[in-house]
């Protein structure tokens, strides 16, 4: 009697084939894939180096900004257009912080630089952070649960923080020259790395794996992935949703100010619209990795960089689009992006 | 009759009454009440961004739909005449050809957008078309042997729409009848065609379908009706109105380029109308579009008077300085998002 449940049980489960056991892990294996066709097709090893350096350093600093986002929309269901003013704002506070400190950051000390970067990422972070608290107390709380005001509304708030950008900074253009030790590049024979590439990715991997653990392994992770699956019931449980709302939101905002002293570094010039224009390439990142998951954001943002480096190398015409094909490439195989949140 | 012309759907307020009348009347008598170049030029200007805003009442007003690529459609049937008479200049054919082109490619590009990503979530519609358009900025501003690039094209159009072009000897009211006013007209009434067609469009069965499916699509799914069929309808309609106005603008200007037609500024512009105008009736776009150009063009001329008399007082000069003006708008933006989400049209109606 019970060989047979247990023979009945196995037959019931039988193990899933291979291709789709695989196709779980597909999502994981396209950055490799696409590392491996990246070199087949450039075909020099050096060049292929540097650009997949640049890739890299490109995609972690868009997954910084984004990972904000997703996380925000994941968790509130709110699509945030005002995210790209805090990376305007981030990256303007950040350079006034640098531009104050031009005798660390012309120094020939790695320290001094140092001494200079890190007080200005995080008064941006500070800052960014601080008026993401604002944004979501002043504009965004009346509008939960509304999707066609949400965007309205935020994307209003962007109008403005842009033009409060321009009174007081300015309405020009201003230049973000890079401290000593992040500019250049070590060169190893015919492969030359630079640096401000090397610390980006340093960093970006940094604050990746931060958040995962977060996430993963603390209770407050615990509690907002559980509110990401379903917030009702973490508020039934007793848990003051609202509160994590807020934290995540404000956590949200000060990545992207961080994010927009990153780019700001690695474009060398800040302009008020910049949160914009960067906000369409984190949009792409968040669809590409399924709206509200954090490893697909990540994913999303490798591929993204090294799609736009590669393509600009091989086939310049198409670089700027690319973005978009690769965005339409995951939509027609995968709807709801590589690594969706189960909500909806 | 004029319930006919109307399809129906009249101001349903005096207050509203008078002011549609007050626009018609200065939009149709322009040249006469308002001579010169430059307001000339402001007419047309908002003649064109009437038909241009009303089109996107029809997506984002009727149906819900948000979308950003909606100055891509407009730009694809100015460029589509711009370089038909970069080809062929001064020919009544190439610009009717240009028109249809644009037209076309408007549509056919609606179509795939539509069916490619109103499968998704409206917030998924939204990114999509902001990065698609974004796209096709870049596209525009790259084929430069196509589109001129960021330069653009400029070309001429058929001798009969010039200034040089004499239509009478003898003025009326102390006005030239020349070919700039026939090209007024030529722009007049074709948005005030295109006006009516929409309106005929939401106020038919179709149009109630939109709002049901704008208030509920599940439950407008549940009853029958393909919501994906109509909103993918909704999408090309609103996208081939935007390109005849992008088509008329192009005619009007005698230029084309990625600032006047791409930009992503004139689309923060079009849901600036839409939204404080009022979104969900075709009147609110006409309000919209006629109070925000008159602001833009003679407000920024009062904030400078203001800035210069402040000059002396800390941090007022720059809070209205003419260039902030967008700022203003924008709070104002916000806050009627918030209280009037129906514009100054809803408000008008309710008030009656």
């Amino acid at each position: 009697m019970t060989d047979q449940t247990a023979s009945q049980t196995e037959n019931a489960t039988p193990r899933a084939p291979f291709t789709e056991r695989l196709g779980a892990w597909v999502p994981y294996l396209l950055v490799p894939a696409f590392l491996i066709l990246g070199y087949v097709l450039i075909g020099s090893g050096p060049t292929w180096a540097t650009l997949t350096l640049a890739g890299l350093a490109m995609g972690m600093m868009i997954f910084v900004m984004a990972s904000g986002l997703t996380l925000v929309f994941g968790l509130m269901d709110i699509l945030n257009f005002g995210h790209g003013a805090f990376i305007s704002i981030g990256a303007f506070v950040g350079a006034t912080v640098l531009l104050q400190a031009t005798g660390w950051t012309g120094a020939d000390s790695v320290l001094l630089n140092l001494g200079a970067v890190l007080p200005a990422m995080l008064a941006a972070m500070l800052v960014a952070g601080g008026l993401g608290y604002v944004f979501e107390r002043v504009i965004v709380r009346p509008v939960y649960g509304a999707h066609l005001k949400q965007i309205l509304v935020t994307m209003g708030g962007l109008i403005v923080a842009e033009e409060l950008i321009r009174l007081i900074w300015g309405p020009d253009a201003i230049p973000l020259p890079r401290p000593e030790a992040l500019t250049g590049a070590w060169v190893y024979g015919m492969v030359a790395i630079e640096k401000y590439r090397v610390y980006s990715v340093i960093l970006g991997l940094v604050i990746f794996l931060a958040l995962l653990w977060v996430l993963g392994r603390t209770r407050i992770g615990l509690l907002i992935r559980a509110g990401v699956e379903n917030g009702e019931m973490v508020e039934a449980l007793g848990y003051r949703i609202r509160l994590l709302f807020i934290l995540v939101f404000v956590a949200g905002s000060a990545l992207a100010g961080l994010g927009g002293v990153m780019w700001g570094l690695y474009e060398q010039i800040i302009t008020a619209q910049m949160g914009l224009d960067v906000l369409i390439l984190v949009f792409i990142v968040v669809i590409i990795g399924g709206l509200g998951s954090v490893q697909g954001c990540f994913i999303g943002a490798l591929l993204v960089g090294l799609m736009a480096n590669y393509t600009g190398y091989l086939v310049p015409k198409v670089a700027l689009g690319s973005n978009i094909l690769l965005m339409v490439a995951v939509l027609m195989w995968r709807p709801q992006g590589l690594l969706p949140v189960n909500k909806h | 009759m004029l319930n006919a012309l109307l399809s129906g759907d009249l101001p349903r307020s005096r207050a509203l009454t008078l002011i549609l009348l007050a626009i018609l009347i200065g939009l149709a008598f322009a040249p006469f009440l308002f001579p010169g170049t430059r307001s000339l030029n402001t007419a047309a200007t908002i003649c064109v961004f009437i038909v241009l805003v009303a089109s996107y009442d029809l997506l984002l007003g009727y149906t819900g739909v948000v979308s950003f690529a909606h100055t891509m459609f407009y730009g694809i049937g100015a460029y589509g005449v711009a370089i038909v008479l970069d080809v062929w200049p001064t020919s009544w054919g190439g610009m009717v050809l240009g028109s249809l082109a644009g037209l076309a490619v408007s549509i056919a590009l609606a179509f795939i957008i539509a069916l490619f990503s109103l499968r998704v979530r409206a917030i998924f519609f939204a990114m999509v078309t902001l990065a698609v358009a974004s796209a096709f900025m870049i596209l525009a501003s790259q084929l430069s042997g196509l589109t001129g690039g960021e330069d653009g094209l400029s070309y001429r159009v058929p001798r009969e729409l010039g200034p040089a072009f004499k239509l009478i000897d003898t003025e009326v009211l102390g006005v030239k009848i020349d070919g700039r006013l026939l090209n007024y007209y030529l722009v007049f009434l074709a948005s005030a065609g295109l006006v009516l067609l929409l309106l005929r469009f939401v106020n038919a069965p179709f149009g109630r379908v939109l709002q049901a499916i704008r208030e509920n699509t599940f439950r407008a799914e549940a009853i029958g009706y393909r919501t994906v069929i109509y909103r993918t309808i909704a999408v090309c309609l609103s996208a081939g109105v935007a390109s005849l106005a992008g088509s008329l603008m192009a005619i009007w200007l005698k230029y084309t380029g990625p600032d006047t037609t791409l930009s992503l500024t004139i689309m923060i512009d079009i849901l600036l109308m839409l939204v404080i105008g009022g979104m969900g009736s075709i009147y609110g776009a006409v309000l919209g579009a006629t109070l925000f150009i008159l602001a833009r063009n003679y407000l920024q001329n009062l904030m400078d008077i203001g800035a210069t008399a402040l000059g002396d007082v800390p941090l007022l000069p720059g809070l209205i300085d003419p260039d902030r003006w967008l700022l203003w708008l924008g709070v104002l933006f916000i806050l009627s998002v918030y209280f009037f989400p129906t514009g100054i049209v809803g408000r008008l109606r309710a008030g009656r």
